[in-house]
């Protein structure tokens, strides 16, 4: 229990921004239209790829001689990358088309 | 962590925002795509830039050439897929996500575990757990997509067996960090642990959900991001994760609106679920003799009607008939027949599967109907035209208690006057459910691989 308390007590801070995400997200997305559900889902996925930040800090913060930490991070960061650059690319890609034939 | 760093990764989180705002819009939503995108970018280059850390070099090398080499493969993926593989593409993706998550979780329990800090362990086991069961769960759902997963296969008691093995979990997860001692062979053992739950978890869900599924993941993929976003006390990755994690749980609830079920019947109670034989369970209904027609016949009906509606599914995308179909709609339309195409939420393998199919074929968007739309246009419809759908349109869903679908809202195509239905044979479809709509008297079979069938169809009413 205490360390619940303790818990809730560092992250004060992130826990309020944490909740006030949420309802940003579900009054973002609340009434979107069918035609977009699809792009609005790869467009999402990209934005998710902000996990490679993470990543790239687990590169800079490794200590230079522990190879391992280094793989993974570099896995880490390729796989993230792969997820921000398709998502975004494919996306775009999708939205061009509903473009296209607007015309 | 500099001031500079501080603002551009605020200025970030704030494209993000505008960015998934102006994508609900069908006007707007490249340019948010764009925004957001731009966003993602300065926050990538001012971690890798404007860090107060000591690198050496080479470590900036090497995230240099990971950066490079990801983008690449993405980049190549993106432009690469075909639209009628998106669902597939975006579970990979979202594997990818949750898989850096793990990782980063897992380095991070290597380097911190020592300061015994609740608060952080607590964030860096749960960034492994739900990141290795988006992984391995992603992946399986890709597998299923992809057809490499024939069955969807169920452990007797699979409900029972799979909530044990997710307390399970939990426990070894507390008491991890209740007994703080950083041994890598207990993180190890819950990586293993979590990737089997992520199999587990998707393994028994039938390809019919499989929108719910996609959507639950994408939303898990988020929630894992945000979580090593606390881990850093990184803002831009906390909103940004969070951002997703609640879309994708909107889409999930959107789209267990459209089947009729709750979250928690998709999940723990897969159709057909446990004993009964799903066949079996709604043997009430599909009996009868089917009638057969050809592309010629189909054709003279379709050409001397006033209004058609086309009813996409998943054959269609399976088949790659989506250009087929958007021609056979222009000759018909030319030929003064009223044409539209009848969107059901969850048609295909995602939300939206269909309405970007159809886009890249170029159909125009006024002729793509919504259900609540188009159901009352069908009593007015002189052919219904279904194309490798099934669940959809399965009057089950009306009129039979027994069957695992009651009460799904459908299309209700029999109001129309004449219906004709491409299949390639008469297997139920993917929900393993009889559909009585073929043994309708305005029915008529129009057996063949989409594509072929379409192709044969069109060319009988060029001839015309």
């Amino acid at each position: 229990m205490n360390q619940i308390i303790e818990f809730v007590n560092q992250n004060l801070q992130m826990i309020y921004i944490l909740i006030l995400a949420v309802f940003i997200g579900v009054e973002l997305i609340k009434n979107i239209p069918a035609v977009l559900h699809t792009p609005l889902m790869s467009g999402a996925n990209a934005l998710s790829g902000v996990v490679i930040v993470g990543a790239i800090l687990v590169m800079l913060r490794s200590d230079p001689s522990n190879y391992i930490a280094l793989s993974l991070g570099f896995l880490a960061v390729v796989l993230g990358i792969i997820n921000v650059v398709g998502g975004f690319a494919v996306t775009n890609r999708m939205l061009q088309m509903f473009k296209k034939k607007r015309k | 962590m500099s001031v500079t760093l501080s603002i551009i990764y605020l200025i970030a989180t704030v494209t993000f925002v505008i960015g998934l705002k102006l994508l609900g819009h069908p006007e707007t939503a490249k340019r948010g795509n764009l925004i957001a995108a731009s966003g993602m970018g300065l926050a990538i280059l001012g971690t890798i830039f404007l860090n107060d850390l000591e690198v050496p070099m080479f470590i900036y090398y090497l995230i240099g050439a990971a950066i490079l080499v990801g983008s690449i493969i993405g980049w190549l993926i993106a432009i690469k897929v075909e639209m009628t593989k998106m669902p597939e593409l975006v579970s990979l993706f979202n594997g990818f996500g949750g898989a850096s998550a793990a990782l980063i979780g897992l380095v991070e329990y290597g380097n911190r575990i020592g300061a015994g800090e609740v608060s952080k362990t607590i964030t860096i086991i749960a960034a492994i757990a739900i990141g290795s069961i988006t992984f391995s769960g992603s992946l399986i759902a890709w597998a299923k997509l992809n057809g490499l997963m024939w069955k969807d296969i169920r452990l007797p008691k699979y409900n029972f067996i799979n909530n044990v093995f997710l307390l399970g979990i939990l426990a070894f997860g507390a008491y991890i960090v209740w007994a703080n001692t950083g041994s890598s062979a207990l993180i190890y053992v819950l990586l293993i642990a979590t990737l089997i739950y992520g199999v587990l978890f998707v393994i028994p869900i039938g390809g019919a959900d499989m929108p719910v599924v996609i959507s639950l993941l994408n939303s898990l993929t988020g929630i894992a991001a945000a979580i090593t976003g606390m881990l850093y006390g990184n803002m831009v990755m906390l909103v940004g994760g969070i951002l997703v994690g609640s879309a994708g749980l909107i889409l999930t609830f959107a789209m267990c609106k459209a089947m009729n079920r709750s979250l928690a019947n998709v999940i723990f109670g897969a159709f057909g679920a446990d004993e009964s034989d799903p066949i079996e369970g709604s043997k009430t209904s599909g009996q009868g003799t089917i009638k057969k027609t050809n592309p010629s016949d189909a054709a003279i009906l379709m050409n001397y009607s006033n209004k058609v509606v086309i009813v996409p599914g998943y054959g269609l995308a399976v088949a790659q008939a989506q250009h087929v179909i958007h021609e056979l709609e222009e000759v018909l339309t030319k030929k003064g027949v009223e044409v539209s195409y009848a969107i059901h939420p969850v048609a295909g393998r995602m939300p939206g599967h269909m309405n970007v199919l159809l886009a890249e074929s170029n159909v125009d968007y006024d002729k793509l109907i919504d259900m609540d739309d188009v159901n009352p246009q069908f009593k007015n419809t002189d052919v219904v035209l279904v194309v490798g759908a099934n669940d959809v349109v399965n009057p089950a869903a009306h009129n039979d208690p027994s069957s695992p679908i009651y009460g799904m809202p459908i299309l209700d195509v029999e109001d129309a006057k004449s219906i004709i239905i491409n299949k390639r044979s008469m297997n139920p479809g993917y929900a393993g459910i009889q559909n009585e709509l073929f043994f309708n008297q305005k029915s008529a079979m129009l057996f063949g691989d989409a594509k072929e069938a379409l192709t044969k169809l069109l060319q009988e009413l060029k001839n015309m």
